[in-house]
């Protein structure tokens, strides 16, 4: 029982990270109906910044990360005005192609700064661990696990309250609509972009202060969002965290348990299984848990 | 107030639209602009608001003043803010919004005293306030339909364009919308362009009305006489002679082009 609730803490430790990318995807895709493929980029690059200013530069962490954040979200918008504006109005499937592009190109750049050796981020807490009912946590999985709350917290009453955040819904639901209410929705387009810099930025700095830090292939973690937003269902922002927390909590089970009760499935099946859940949830609910369903009057 | 001059509209480089529209929405009263389906009505609105480039549309030529600005070619959030909202086609309420949160949503552009402005709207449309907090896309018709103008009239805009306002209601909701549109006109002043094709309502609220076919302005007239003119009457009234009888009609005359 320990062993369990154990991988389901770290698990949702782990999730918490997949969830703040998937909700970058889910907010680009809200506003856009762009699926970006460049978050991996993104998140690796978000994490090199707050890498750069506390290991090269000897900054404290949060300073970091606060600049970090910062500086994803002007990247998103850069990319945004850049490779994506020229392009409003042709077929998502060009955009979405497009933001391969922009992933591959920026993911280069990013390759050659981190060079052959994994950058490993220093983290303040150390190794701290605490206890409690037998579970073990570490000072820098509950970092992220109040992060990420305060991090999805505030994104749900920016879209519930704020100006900005009802006119994105509301681009969201019909451009056509949210323009002639004098929404400049090309500005939305970018709000939704730097946003979606700013949460690849802090997932790709709990991923560099993890053991591996950020190597060459680092980027291949950013595409665990994609079931978890499939799970959760693509328009769903509630959904990109349930989604990412279950593909967190999952993976770890598998992890822990395969190799016992499932040995025949080989070593590392643990990658595998996001995506067998993701088939699951599909088989099951066409438009993920949480898709939305039209409202109609009867 | 509003004044198109010769615009013409071109959608996705080759389907002209438009082909010399001018008229003039005059401060303070409500003009009407009657017109089959695909003469050019709604294409005419988007050319005002600034929403044709959604739609690949552009004005290929001419002029659209606002209180004597030039606004075209302007983005849609700044005409906004200069002054004229409009009540798209179809009412397009945003379906999963609360009854306020569409209102504050009309009050994008504007700076602060939103909660006035709600205030305001509820006094206008009683209806709205009972149904504050419930999903838009579950309001009847009408109710989306006040809604829509509420909306709209939350920038405070001084013209309002109406694109069918009277579109799928029921005929008493219709007669409820059009005194809501002489209201809002005679309290708050606002300047109407209101586009129908239920002819006999929009007339008998407009001071001054414009027929438009196949992209051009066959006629304008004071909204009586339209409504005593006979063709007028037999083509978008239902109420000439051959409304009654058909006796006396040649065939080609059934349907009167001005254009040919």
């Amino acid at each position: 029982m320990t062993t369990f609730a154990q991988a389901v803490l770290s698990g949702t430790a782990q999730g918490a990270i997949y969830a703040l990318l998937a909700l970058g995807f889910v907010i680009i895709y809200k506003a856009t109906h762009v699926i970006s493929f460049a978050q991996p980029a993104l998140m690796v690059i978000g994490g090199l910044f707050s890498y750069h200013f506390s290991a090269v530069m000897g900054w404290p962490f949060w300073p970091s990360l606060f600049v970090a954040i910062l500086l994803g979200a002007g990247l998103g918008m850069l990319i945004e005005r850049l490779a994506l504006r020229q392009m409003v109005g042709k077929s998502v499937f060009t955009m979405a192609v497009i933001t391969i592009g922009v992933d591959v190109v920026l993911r280069v750049l990013a390759n050659r700064y981190i060079g052959a050796d994994s950058r490993v981020m220093r983290y303040p807490g150390g190794g701290e661990r605490y206890e409690f009912l037998g579970l073990a946590i570490s000072h820098r999985q509950l970092t992220i696990l109040a992060v990420t709350l305060i991090t999805v917290v505030s994104l749900a009453l920016f879209f519930r309250y704020a100006k900005a955040g009802l006119a994105m819904r509301a681009t969201a639901l019909s451009q056509e609509t949210a323009l002639a209410q004098g929404v400049r929705v090309g500005a939305i387009f970018a709000l939704a972009w730097a946003i979606a810099g700013g949460l690849a930025a802090i997932a790709g700095t709990f991923i560099a202060t993890g053991s591996g830090g950020s190597e060459q292939d680092t980027w291949i973690i950013a595409l665990k969002a994609l079931p978890a937003i499939i799970i959760g269902g693509l328009d769903s922002l509630q959904g990109a965290v349930i989604g990412g927390l279950a593909v967190g909590i999952v993976e770890q089970l598998t992890a822990v348990y395969q190799s016992t009760y499932l040995p025949f499935l080989g070593t590392n099946f643990s990658l595998v299984a996001p995506y067998a859940l993701m088939l699951v949830v599909l088989l099951i609910r066409p438009y993920g848990l949480f898709g939305t369903r039209e409202v109609e009057r009867v | 107030m509003l004044t198109v001059k010769n615009v013409e509209v071109v959608y996705n480089d080759v389907i002209q639209v438009l082909r010399g529209v001018s008229l003039t929405v005059e401060k303070g009263r409500i003009t009407a602009l009657l017109g089959a389906n695909g003469a050019g009505k709604t294409t005419l609105l988007r050319a005002v608001s600034g929403l044709l480039d959604i739609h690949d549309g552009e004005v290929t030529k001419g002029q659209i003043e606002l209180g004597g600005r030039a606004i075209h070619g302007w983005q849609p959030a700044k005409i906004v803010s200069a002054g004229l909202g409009q009540v798209l086609e179809g009412r397009r309420v945003f379906a999963e919004f609360t009854v306020e949160e569409n209102l504050r949503i009309g009050g994008h552009t504007r700076r602060g005293g939103l909660n006035d402005s709600i205030e305001e709207i509820y006094q206008l449309f009683p209806v709205l306030k009972e149904r504050r907090r419930r999903t838009a896309g579950y309001l009847s018709g009408g109710e989306q339909q006040m809604l829509a103008m509420g909306r709209a009239l939350m920038a405070d805009p001084q013209v309002l364009l109406l694109d069918e306002p009277s579109l799928g209601l029921a005929p008493r909701m219709v007669q409820q919308i059009k005194d809501l549109v002489v209201k809002v006109n005679q309290e708050r002043g606002t300047t109407v362009l209101l586009v129908e094709q239920n002819a006999m309502m929009a007339l008998s609220i407009a001071h001054h009305g414009y027929v438009m076919e196949q992209g051009k302005i066959v006629m304008d007239d004071d909204a009586e006489k339209l409504m005593d003119n006979e063709d007028i009457r037999d083509f978008y009234l239902g109420r000439g002679e051959l409304s009654t009888s058909y006796r006396n009609l040649k065939h080609y005359k059934r349907r009167k082009r001005w254009l040919s």
